[in-house]
């Protein structure tokens, strides 16, 4: 048993409903208790999708478990192929239906419907969301697909663009971005999938030169089978920030066998102008913590290292799938690296950061809130905001454009940062102040010591605390002028002051903490 | 569980309205969600009650998605869930469960009721979660109370959940002393305004002492005993109901405090009950009618004549429709309801106007259908199906709004009637 109080993913089956959904022509019988429907509301509430997702959920219950749940399987599939006419179902379990053991495959087999139905095993006990999307979209590939043919001699460059699903954090613009940028190099976009393919569209996949992975959670099992299946290699940059993107156009451009000098020199993003601009020569070093899924966790820390300027002093993800990737990509940026689905693991380490900045998910977003640090969503989990009514995509050169924007406008503008660090007793400079632009509304307070890190209590964001000073057991007491002095060290780094004076002076065997020591822990640590 | 009284089939006497008509039976796909979902406003009414669900990730992620954003900060609900090893017999569940509740409750000091709530899972594979709990009581014991209840979604839908806490918590109730004087239970999980408003009308009634079920604190469990007399707030409550009769306790009929007619009634049902004479009723309740009548006139005009659709969902659905038929001469087409006990809604369905379908169950396919066919002004649905029906042209209310707002009583009169009209004004509103 593993205790969760919330969780970045949901079920497989929720997953295999993203790609479902993502779909036309598509539609899936899932065999599970009434209040699976819930799922329903992420499409049509978080998403705002017009319509309800292709699933049918076979809705047993208590009572039908000694009688016949295989039967009640059939009935809907058969109800479902009459009244949606799909060109293929996908059938499935549920957590609760693969206990009872009802093989929903052998039963729609048994159906014989006159359609492909493809069915998914997908283990509820073992398996999380991203891996079910992958797998789904992956089954369905090889069922779809069909036997191995060549492209046509000299044909234009062509590729499919893979990955893309209902609920995803911005495919929908990412995939308009990536597809003008495809055009713009020359090079004619074969199937997208799954977002907005069709069965029949799945049949089409051979007829391209390569694939591009845009989302290598959902897409990558399908392009390492195309790429065994027809010989079509993949991408594996993924275009986040404008280095990447740059990197990614060679990298097409080299697949398609075309010339990508003119796209690179006329591509224009103003992230390389705006981070150079004296203005933000602020953002210089400042501390982030980046959490989310792999993809988007390993971009974000690249481009706030290097395309913001920021020190990336946390890296980390819950897809264990690529555990080793963000590792690395940790390394690289000289960050600590952190693998968990635990909510509460990630709050501890974000309190133990104190970084000043968090780009995470809707998940870090409200740590983020409690501790008083700025943030920006990068990621799934997803939440209504997710879905701005403007084109808003990560990926590619606008994508840029608006990293630079949506990171930075959490922060204190420079000057104003400036300011408020000068000019403490100011009363509109107090500790509640939140950046001028964002309004008048006060930020809460964020706890005075930072939580201990292993405690793991959920809650210590109500009972703001340990005894400041009081750690390990051992007493280093704050002297009257030095708590005083460390009051006027701006908030969102206060935090980190005391506990920085506070190890120096553990460190020291000091029991007494002057202003002096403050003084010396600051000139100790830097920064 | 509390199985369904059939209604309307062979021999029932006709009364008035509806009390007899036939109820449309569904049986298919049901858009409807799973008792769990209580815990999302029971872990904020009873404040020092923990929610443990033994369950899967889709029961954790039912909870995250129901509750939202709006009360992330502090949950005082998680899931245990289950994995392999526990469904192998790698682990023993005995002995999970006992891990995962003494690291909960050592983390967790401000805990003082703990309920183990089964799922879907958890039922499927037998885990016996009563018995848990008594373990469990026995170790942590007086620290901590620990029972168990079912919410699972193959027993019970959504509001379902609520019941079967209430039943579970009912045995374990403190005993009135045969000796004391009547005393007036009210059962039902309601906003503390609303509660606090119905604590003072029986105070001006004269009736006392007047209790709670959910308690605010465990601590403070209402008594119960043969001197009891109890009204239920909400519809849903019919194994609380018999549980809290086992205790020896008297059910007063009545309809539900939704709306001034129905609240009128409800609190008359205890009115007479208590032998309040007919003036000090008049005069403790005047005023709030007459506020009541004030707010709905405001609505009554953009509601008159309206055609509602209601799709199964909290159980709400008769109370409410009678409440919009009659004080808002709305004009309810179809009330559906996910299962009907007769015997907790005989005062609403006699109050019902004649001529709208009641069905009980759902094929929501099916009843997608008629609802296209019948063009309602205003549906009333859950989530899953309220933008595609926004989409498609139709104005829908959420349901779960009814569930998580303050909209009983004389006070909330007005305010519920705006949970309807509000999608009408606004589309009247929006030029784009
Ligand atoms: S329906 Fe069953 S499995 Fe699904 S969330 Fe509810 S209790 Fe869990």
């Amino acid at each position: 048993m593993d205790l969760t109080l919330w969780t970045y993913e949901g079920p497989p089956h929720v997953g295999a409903m993203r790609v479902a959904t993502a779909m036309r022509g598509i539609h899936y019988v899932l065999h599970a208790p009434q209040g699976d429907s819930y799922a329903d509301l992420l499409f049509t509430m978080i998403e705002r999708r017009g319509a309800r997702p292709p699933v049918t959920y076979t809705t047993f219950e208590a009572r039908d478990l000694g009688a016949d749940t295989a039967e009640l399987f059939k009935t809907a599939i058969r109800e479902a192929y009459d009244r949606f006419a799909p060109e293929a179902i996908i059938v499935g379990a549920s957590c609760t239906a693969e206990l009872l053991q009802d093989d929903p495959g052998g039963l729609a087999r048994a159906v014989n419907l006159p359609i492909p139905v493809i069915p998914l095993e997908l283990p509820a006990y073992r398996k999380k969301e991203n891996w079910g999307s992958a797998e789904t979209f992956c089954r369905l590939t090889r069922a779809l697909a069909g036997a191995p043919r060549h492209r046509e001699f000299g044909a234009r460059p062509r590729c499919n663009i893979l990955g893309p699903t209902a609920l995803g954090f911005r495919h929908r613009d990412d995939v308009q971005e990536i597809s003008r940028l495809l055009g713009q190099i020359g090079i004619d976009i074969g199937v997208t999938a799954p977002l907005g393919a069709t069965p029949h569209d799945l049949t089409r996949l051979y007829d391209a030169d390569f694939n591009v992975v845009l989302y290598p959670e959902v897409a990558l099992p399908a392009a390492q089978w195309l790429e065994k299946a027809y010989g079509q290699p993949f991408t594996r940059t993924v275009p986040i920030g404008v280095g990447p993107t740059r990197a990614f156009v060679a990298e097409v451009a080299a697949l398609a066998g075309v010339d990508a000098s003119p796209t690179l020199r006329d591509a224009t993003s103003r992230l390389p102008w705006y981070s150079r601009s004296v203005d933000s020569t602020y953002l210089t070093g400042k501390r982030v913590f980046v959490f989310g899924d792999a993809t988007h966790a390993i971009a974000a820390a690249r481009v706030a290292r290097a395309e913001f300027g920021f020190r990336v002093v946390g890296l980390g993800t819950y897809s264990r799938e690529f555990a080793r990737e963000v590792r690395e990509a940790a390394e690289a940026c000289g960050a600590e690296p952190l693998i968990t689905d635990d909510y509460l693991e990630v709050e501890a380490k974000v309190g133990e950061l104190r970084p000043e900045l968090v780009l995470g998910t809707q998940m870090e977003r409200h740590i983020a809130k409690r501790l008083g640090i700025p943030c920006a969503v990068i990621s799934a989990p997803v939440h209504v905001q997710d879905f701005p009514a403007r084109y808003s995509p990560q990926m590619g050169f606008e994508g840029a454009n608006v990293l630079f924007d949506s990171w930075v406008h959490p922060l204190m503008m420079g000057l104003e940062e400036h300011l408020l660090t000068m000019f403490r007793e100011d009363k509109e400079f107090h500790d509640g102040a939140t950046p001028s632009h964002l309004g008048a509304k006060t930020r809460v307070a964020p706890p005075i010591a930072a939580p201990a890190a292993k405690t793991l209590d959920v809650s210590a964001a109500e009972t703001v605390a340990a005894t400041p000073g009081v750690e390990d057991g051992s007493q280093t007491a704050w002297s009257a002028d030095a708590e005083k002095e460390l009051k006027k060290i701006p908030f969102f780094v206060r935090g980190r002051a005391r506990g920085n004076t506070e190890r120096f002076a553990r460190e020291r065997g000091l029991t007494a903490i002057t202003v002096g020591t403050l003084y010396d822990a600051k000139a100790h640590f830097g920064r | 569980m509390n199985a369904p009284v059939p209604l309307g089939q062979e021999g029932t006497v006709s009364i008035i309205g509806c009390e007899a008509a036939p109820i449309l039976r569904e049986r298919g796909q049901r858009e409807v969600f799973c008792g769990l979902t209580g815990i999302v406003w029971l872990h904020r009414k009873i404040q020092d009650a923990f929610f443990l669900v033994v369950g899967s990730r889709t029961c954790a992620h039912l909870l995250q998605s129901a509750a939202g954003v709006m009360i992330f900060a502090e949950p005082r609900f998680a899931t245990a869930i289950l994995t392999e090893r526990d469904l192998a017999g790698v682990a023993d569940i005995d002995d999970e469960l006992d891990g995962v509740v003494s690291r909960l409750l050592e983390r967790r000091p401000d805990i003082k009721l703990l309920f183990l709530v089964g799922s879907c899972p958890s039922e499927v594979i037998k885990i016996d979660l009563k018995r848990a709990a008594v373990r469990l009581s026995l170790n942590h014991s007086p620290r901590v109370r620990i029972l168990a209840y079912s919410g699972s979604g193959i027993e019970t839908t959504f509001t379902q959940g609520e019941d079967a806490c209430l039943a579970a918590l009912v045995p374990s109730l403190p005993s009135e002393s045969p000796d004391s004087e009547r005393s007036l239970l009210v059962a039902g999980a309601l906003a503390d305004v609303v509660e606090d408003q119905f604590a003072r009308v029986f105070d001006a009634l004269g009736i006392g002492p007047v209790r709670f079920l959910p308690m605010r604190r465990a601590a403070d469990c209402p008594q119960v005993g043969p001197k009891t007399l109890f009204l239920l707030a909400q519809p849903f409550l019919g194994d609380t109901a018999r549980a809290l009769e086992e205790r020896g306790a008297k059910r007063l009929s009545a309809p539900f405090p939704l709306g001034s007619e129905g609240t009128t009634l409800w609190l008359q049902a205890a009115a007479d009950a208590f032998a309040v004479p007919a003036e000090r009723f008049d005069a403790a309740t005047a005023e709030g009618r007459a506020r009541a009548e004030t707010s709905l006139a405001r609505h009554r005009q953009t509601l008159s004549g309206k055609r509602v659709f209601f799709f199964p969902d909290s159980q709400l659905e008769i109370p409410l429709a009678r409440f919009l038929s009659r004080e808002l001469a709305m004009d309810p087409i179809e009330v559906g309801a996910p299962y009907i006990n007769r015997q907790l809604v005989a005062s609403e369905l006699e109050l019902l106007p004649e001529g709208p379908t009641l069905s009980e169950g759902q094929n929501v396919d099916r009843q997608l259908d008629r609802c296209r066919a019948a063009r309602p002004d205003l549906i009333v649905c859950g989530l899953g199906l309220a933008n595609p029906l926004e989409a498609e042209g139709f104005a829908t209310k959420w349901s779960i709004e009814l569930i998580f707002t303050p909209i009983q009583g004389y006070e909330q009169a007005g305010d519920l009637a705006e949970l309807f009209a509000r999608p009408l004004v606004r589309r009247d509103l929006l030029e784009v």
